[in-house]
């Protein structure tokens, strides 16, 4: 016989008993630990998606402040832009007039050196020139010379207008002081008699007459009394050519001085 | 050579007595518990465990799917029940590569056991699910006429499965035996190897007809179970 009863009461129990057994330790603690296992994961995942949202929506918060911030830096560069502009124009503008001040003052200074040396130079000529003049009439002086000019000036006092003469006598009658003749070297006895006869002839007898020697009338002849003064001597001719030269020069710088301003006016005008 | 194990007595006391069916039982339900304990004791539920961990969800979660893809919705009710089945006549079968293992589901005993426990699980559970009456009357469909050809399908289906299983077993035990006495050599690895595979393949019969019937009972569609086992 293939059944055995009691074997079968017996596998029956077994069976059973392994059911809840295995039921036991090894189903219930498998799938608790699976489903444990599933929810943790489950839960991770939760986290993860929330995790992701937050940082979605802080990626968006990020950039929207990024794109908030690129508008107002493009905003506050075109400001900056323009007040940079405004501020190049205005510099450029000042730097332009303090160049055109300065520029002007330059060419002022630059004119006015110019003049200063024009004008030293024309002094410094004039002076060499005279001083030449000076030098040779200096040196070409002597006795001879004034020998020639005491007789030049004897005719002359004798060859007076009338009128000229009451103008001397007035001014030289009244004077108690001797006369003083200025020469510039000694002169000959000849001369001096002359001299002396002629202003006797024309001022009196009564003239006291003193002669001196004056190496700065180069050559001539000078009389001085209470101020009053008669001559001829070159010293003289070169004081008055001097004073005619100055004059001259002074003139002409005041023209050349006035034409820059007409033409300054000129330029504005056009 | 013996038909069956439970020839082979070690002890006896009238009634009582300790063959090698029982005896190989004991060892198979050792193996499953002990095996169980050892590997459930540590079970972590992070992403690193252990190899044994691993290879144990698999068999858990496989039998646990192919209960839910059977039709029952809710399988930890009946993995208890179904995963032993399997997994007592899958280590049975695997037993076979021992020298001297006598499989216990090569006794007819212990098959009549098993299709004896559908036997009964089938209305327990269905009468769980749906109620006595609505248990009773899936027997009264499609008509009332049915309702005797439903009771012998009952009775024949599970005395189907008991002798299926001991066919297989036996003949898988029987085969490789007379093997030995003819070809010492190659024949007897060849045909443990297929003895291996039909153990499976009929542990996993076993398995899944148990299911189809718990299926058809708590849904109470005979109809549909019974073109299952038709085909």
């Amino acid at each position: 016989m293939l059944i055995d009863w009691f074997t079968i009461i017996a596998q029956l129990i077994n069976f059973l008993v392994l059911v809840w057994l295995l039921k036991h330790f090894l189903y219930r603690p498998i799938l608790n630990t699976i489903d444990a296992r599933e929810k943790r994961i489950a839960d991770e995942l939760a986290d993860a998606d929330s995790k992701r949202a937050e940082a979605d929506q802080q990626r968006e918060e990020f950039q929207q402040k990024n794109t908030e911030f690129d508008q107002q830096r493009t905003a506050k560069m075109n400001i900056v832009g323009e007040e940079a502009k405004t501020e190049r124009a205005r510099l450029l503008e000042s730097v332009r007039q303090e160049s055109d001040a300065l520029r002007s003052k330059l060419e002022l200074a630059l004119k006015n050196e110019q003049l200063s040396l024009k004008d030293s130079l024309s002094q410094r000529a004039r002076e060499e020139v005279f001083a030449i003049v000076r030098k040779a009439l200096s040196d070409m002086a002597g006795t001879s010379l004034e020998a020639s000019i005491a007789d030049v000036f004897v005719k002359r006092l004798d060859a007076l207008a009338d009128a000229e003469k009451a103008n001397l006598q007035s001014a030289f009658q009244d004077s108690t002081e001797a006369l003083i003749v200025h020469t510039a070297f000694d002169l000959p006895k000849k001369q001096i008699t002359q001299i002396t006869k002629a202003l006797h002839g024309l001022l009196g007898d009564g003239v006291v007459i003193e002669f001196a020697t004056d190496a700065n009338l180069i050559s001539g002849i000078e009389i001085d009394s209470h101020g009053q003064k008669i001559g001829w001597s070159i010293a003289d001719y070169l004081t008055t050519l001097t004073k005619r030269v100055n004059d001259v020069m002074l003139s002409h710088n005041a023209v050349q001085d006035e034409s820059p301003e007409l033409e300054k006016s000129q330029e504005q005008a056009s | 050579m013996n038909l069956t194990p439970d020839l082979i007595i070690y002890w006896q006391l009238g009634f009582l007595k300790l063959n090698a069916t029982i005896v190989f039982t004991w060892l198979v339900m050792l193996v499953l518990v002990v095996g169980s304990i050892l590997i459930t004791r540590n079970l972590s539920n992070n992403l690193q465990r252990s190899r044994w961990q691993n290879a144990l969800e698999v068999v858990v979660i496989t039998i646990n799917k192919q209960i839910e893809e059977v039709g029952l919705s809710q399988p930890q009710k009946y993995i208890g029940f179904l995963g032993t089945l399997f997994l007592f006549i899958a280590v049975s079968a695997l037993g076979t590569i021992i020298p001297g293992f006598e499989p216990p589901t090569g006794s007819l005993s212990t098959t009549a056991a098993l299709a004896l426990c559908v036997l009964v699980a089938v209305p327990l559970f269905g009468i769980q699910e749906t109620g006595l009456g609505g248990y009773l009357s899936s027997y009264t469909q499609p008509t009332i006429i049915m309702l005797p050809f439903n009771i012998i399908s009952e009775v024949s289906r599970t005395l189907a499965l008991a002798v299926r299983l001991f066919g297989n077993m036996m003949s898988g035990a029987m085969i490789i035996a007379i093997l030995l006495t003819i070809t010492p050599f190659l024949f007897p690895i060849v045909m443990t190897v297929l003895g291996l595979l039909t153990g499976i393949v009929q542990a996993y019969i076993f398995f899944i007809l148990a299911t189809v019937y718990i299926a058809a009972a708590t849904s109470s569609s005979k109809t549909e179970v019974q073109s299952t086992e038709t085909s």
